[in-house]
């Protein structure tokens, strides 16, 4: 690795690494289709998961529909709503979030943020995206297969998933949801291993690793967590398409289906599980640490005041990822594992919740004497705040073992971590587009259109997901097509579940509205310069915008300070870049 | 301005609706009221958390929205805050934590008096079988499931014949007396969930799972299926009848045994 001055004090080499033209692209295909430029890549990686996110939240809507007037929109029968079910909450979780988040971000940020030209191997990073195009194809091809997708739940649980009282569990529907995995995972791989080798080794001068904005903080242990808990899921993929292709037995034990006496014996579907909670469970984190990382960064860029606590900030990103590989069976304690395990990791569980706790306190802790600038991403930040913590809160319901055993399988879960992994990611996700759009395209995204999207989402998913709970609390089931006469289910009950349907299509509605605006502000938006938020990180600084090819011009920017100097006493503009050479020492940086 | 009257308001509102909306848990009727109290603490702290933050948020906003002339403080970091945060926060959850833990250690230690009631499911209805005279089930095995035995009892096993078997669906319980259920899958995952009990427990086809209960109160409750097990999932239903001592011993002597029910041919596939 370079040399890195540890003193500022010492004097700074110039930069060594040049732009070099043999490495310029030549024709149109290589520029904007097969792209090895990470920004391109990351546009790649964005359109497609927002593509594939749209049939999730299409889906949303049918399942919406059947629980809130059921019987009445009769193409959507129990087989319909098990498969709709299980393509939205499979898109959701992988293709869109993950996708988005580290194929996405990850692409466009990482580079510019610590100062390179561009991912450290950008082929790898190229056939990343087109193994993820072919999962999200396969996917996709599921839904017109014989048999149609599968309807066995986003987890997959066998041995329901491969056998015949679930919908493509004997047909083509599980198997293509396997291979689909299994892309997916090979290609994310790809990805991952360049996202983490350029933070490791692409970092420009002076950008120690605790000079790097939290944004990348998040994304890079995301991403090594992701390239340690996918394996799981991929293993598990793989046995349990031998079980169905092949006849093995990994997962299943001897079973009679429908009077009938299969062939399998001695198998687990409780192995399964494990496995694949043993992703399953990282995977919220992989998803919600790029959107603590971003969100940490949109709060200080817009409160114009450096994140609270920076080193507390990392070290609870770190410990969280690391903690979450060992909390997965909370997420089985109803599954029939040895009763004890229960112990264990109802108190593992309840250990992550003070990193994550600390964590909301310092997005907080930085609004305090802050000068807020109640922009678009600041408003999603907020929001972001309210239903994290919220998701959060809930969370120590759950993983608080007793207390889960009423509550699991219940719309309780599915309020939680809707409110937690879905609405509040997501909601990072739109700050994030609005915040950074300007350095993409070179032009603002509508300001009254945005702040209509952003209501509309907020407060439309807060009213779905927070009196949902309160069925859950009464005890109704989640994953049930209709409820049915059932004598504990007030008739008030039904009401509730006909406005949550109501808003839900309202929600739905308002995300056109951000579709429109983004496409419609590539041409039509205000101007918005280098640097519209006069933020401090390196992707504000390029020469062009939006940046070129190799991102900085002939020399890479050289780094003396950390992300967050905003405000600095005595210094002339409320912000300074991390390139501002600090010649004038008024910087405090933690060290 | 908005933005702060709405995060006022989304605070209060929650709070409101909790207090005041009709939906609540169904009334119990076993021994687990520790989880519902732990349900109450848990409520209580994590209530006072999340209005404590918002309306913090909603008076930073208030407070230090942007104005011509307002500067931001710099302050990278507070040790001692950091510190009394992280301890605040680490209290809190032990208290909830640690009622938790106890409550799961009563959940699962079965009494040794507690009567062993067998559920077995399959798609998409559930079975149950009751000890005979001797008190104890007979073995039983997935692969010894037929037609005319659908529960797979092991013919060769004494302990098995007096067995009480209940097809149909519809369970009684005494109150008062602890049970353990025991609970079996021939098919796929199941879980056996009755509201008012507070407990569930998936079952899983290759092993036993199990949990225990008191019945405190006679009335008849829906079993429902907590498991996505295929498309008759939420068809999946059952009662069990919590009666009175006597009530009891009258259903129990209608049922008849796993002898009876050979001798009489009467088990047919049950689906
Ligand atoms: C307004 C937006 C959304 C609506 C209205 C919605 C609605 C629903 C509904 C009705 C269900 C089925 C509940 C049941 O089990 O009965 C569901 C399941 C699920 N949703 Fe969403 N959802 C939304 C957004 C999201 C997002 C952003 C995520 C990303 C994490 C997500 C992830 C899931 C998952 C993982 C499941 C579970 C699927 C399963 O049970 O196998 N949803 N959603
Ligand atoms: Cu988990
Ligand atoms: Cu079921």
């Amino acid at each position: 690795m370079v040399n890195i001055p540890s003193s500022m004090d010492d004097p700074i080499p110039p930069a060594e690494v040049e732009d070099v033209e043999l490495y310029h692209s030549h024709s149109w295909w290589t520029t904007y289709v097969f792209s090895q430029d990470a920004k391109v890549i990351a546009i790649q990686y964005s359109m497609t998961a927002m593509a594939i996110g749209l049939v999730a939240l299409v889906l949303s809507w049918l399942m919406r529909l059947q629980l809130g007037f059921p019987g009445v929109f009769t193409f959507i029968d129990a087989e319909r709503y098990y498969q709709f079910i299980t393509m939205h909450g499979m898109i959701m979780v992988i293709y869109l979030l993950t996708a988005l988040f580290l194929g996405g971000f990850g692409n466009y940020l990482i580079p510019l943020m610590v100062g390179a030209r561009d991912m450290v191997f950008p082929y790898a990073n190229m056939l990343s995206y087109w193994l993820y195009l072919l999962a999200v194809l396969i996917l996709v091809a599921s839904f017109f297969a014989p048999g149609g997708p599968t309807g066995a739940g986003w987890t997959l649980y066998p041995p329901q998933a491969v056998l015949s009282g679930t919908p493509g569990g004997a047909d083509w529907g599980i198997v293509l949801m396997l291979l689909s995995l299994i892309f997916f995972i090979i290609g994310f791989t790809m990805g991952g291993l360049n996202y983490v080798v350029t933070v490791l080794q692409g970092r420009t001068r002076g950008m120690t690793l605790m000079r790097l904005p939290l944004t990348i903080w998040g994304i890079f242990t995301a991403t090594v967590m992701a390239l340690l808990a996918f394996p799981a899921l991929f293993v598990a993929s793989v046995m349990m398409l031998f079980d169905r292709l092949l006849g093995t037995s990994f997962f299943m034990p001897a079973i009679v289906e429908m009077g009938e006496q299969l062939q399998h014996a001695g198998g687990t579907p409780i192995l399964f599980q494990h496995l694949f909670w043993f992703f399953g469970h990282p995977e919220v984190y992989i998803v919600a640490l790029p959107a603590f990382g971003i969100v940490s960064d949109l709060i200080s860029t817009h409160a114009r005041k450096n994140i609270f606590g920076y080193r507390m900030m990392v070290w609870a990103i770190v410990i969280i990822g690391a903690l979450s590989f060992v909390v997965w069976a909370h997420h089985m304690y109803v599954s029939g594992m040895n009763p004890n395990f229960g112990f264990f990791f109802a108190t593992t569980t309840l250990i992550i919740a003070v990193p994550t706790a600390l964590k909301v306190y310092n997005w907080v802790l930085t609004l305090w004497r802050g000068d807020i600038h109640l922009t678009l991403p600041m408003l999603f930040a907020l929001a972001f705040i309210v239903t994290f913590l919220n998701g959060g809160l809930t969370g120590l319901f759950l993983g608080n073992v007793v207390v889960d055993v009423p509550l699991s399988d219940t719309l309780f879960v599915v309020a939680h971590f809707h409110m937690v992994m879905g609405v509040a990611p997501i909601l990072v996700v739109f700050g994030a587009i609005y915040h950074w759009y300007p350095k993409i395209t070179g032009r603002m995204m509508d300001e009254t259109l945005g702040r209509i999207h952003f209501w509309v989402t907020f407060l439309g998913a807060y009213l779905i997901f927070f009196p949902m709970h309160y069925l859950g609390l009464l005890g109704m089931p989640r994953r049930y097509y209709e409820m049915g006469e059932t004598a504990f289910v007030p008739p008030s009950a039904h009401s509730l579940n006909e406005f949550i349907t109501i808003v839900a299509l309202i929600v739905g509605a308002g995300q056109m509205v951000f579709l429109f605006n983004l496409f419609w502000s590539v041409r039509h938006g205000k101007d918005a310069g280098g640097n519209p938020w006069r933020a401090t990180t390196l992707e504000w600084q390029t020469p062009t915008t939006p940046p070129p090819h190799g991102n900085f011009g002939k020399d890479l920017p050289i780094v003396y300070r950390w992300a967050y100097d905003y405000s600095v006493p005595g210094a002339a503009e409320d912000f300074i870049p991390q390139n501002q050479p600090n010649d004038d020492r008024i910087s405090r940086e933690p060290s | 301005m908005a933005v702060v009257l709405i995060l006022v308001l989304v605070a209060v509102a929650s709070v409101l609706f909790h207090l005041l909306s009709p939906w609540w848990w169904t009334p119990i009727a076993s021994n687990w009221h520790y989880i519902d109290n732990t349900i109450i603490v848990t409520f209580w702290i994590t209530g006072v958390v999340f209005v404590a933050v918002v309306l913090f948020v909603a008076y930073c906003v208030y407070r230090f929205r942007h104005r011509p002339g307002l500067k931001a403080h710099y302050e990278p970091e507070s040790r001692k805050l950091e510190f009394w945060l992280a301890t605040v926060t680490a209290i809190g959850v032990a208290a909830m934590l640690t009622p938790g833990l106890f409550v799961w250690h009563q959940f699962v230690t079965v009494p040794s008096d507690a009567t062993e009631v067998e559920v077995v499911g399959q798609q998409w209805l559930w079975s149950f079988r009751l000890p005979g005279a001797d008190g104890k089930l007979g073995t039983s095995e997935t692969r010894d499931v037929t037609s005319d035995n659908p529960l797979g009892i092991n013919k060769n096993d004494p302990a098995g014949l007096d067995d009480i078997i209940i097809s149909g669906g519809e369970l009684h319980l005494p109150m008062d007396k602890p049970v353990k259920m025991v609970l079996r899958s021939i098919d796929v995952l199941h879980d056996f969930y009755v509201p008012e009990f507070r407990a569930k427990m998936d079952m899983v086809p290759g092993m036993v799972t199990y949990f225990w209960f008191t019945p405190t109160r006679t009335g008849t409750f829906e079993v429902l299926c907590a498991e996505l097990c295929g498309v008759g999932h939420p068809q999946m239903r059952g009662t069990v009848i919590v009666d009175n001592d006597e009530d009891y011993k009258t259903w129990l002597g209608q049922q008849q045994t796993f002898t009876q029910l050979m001798a009489s041919g009467e088990t047919k596939t049950v689906n």
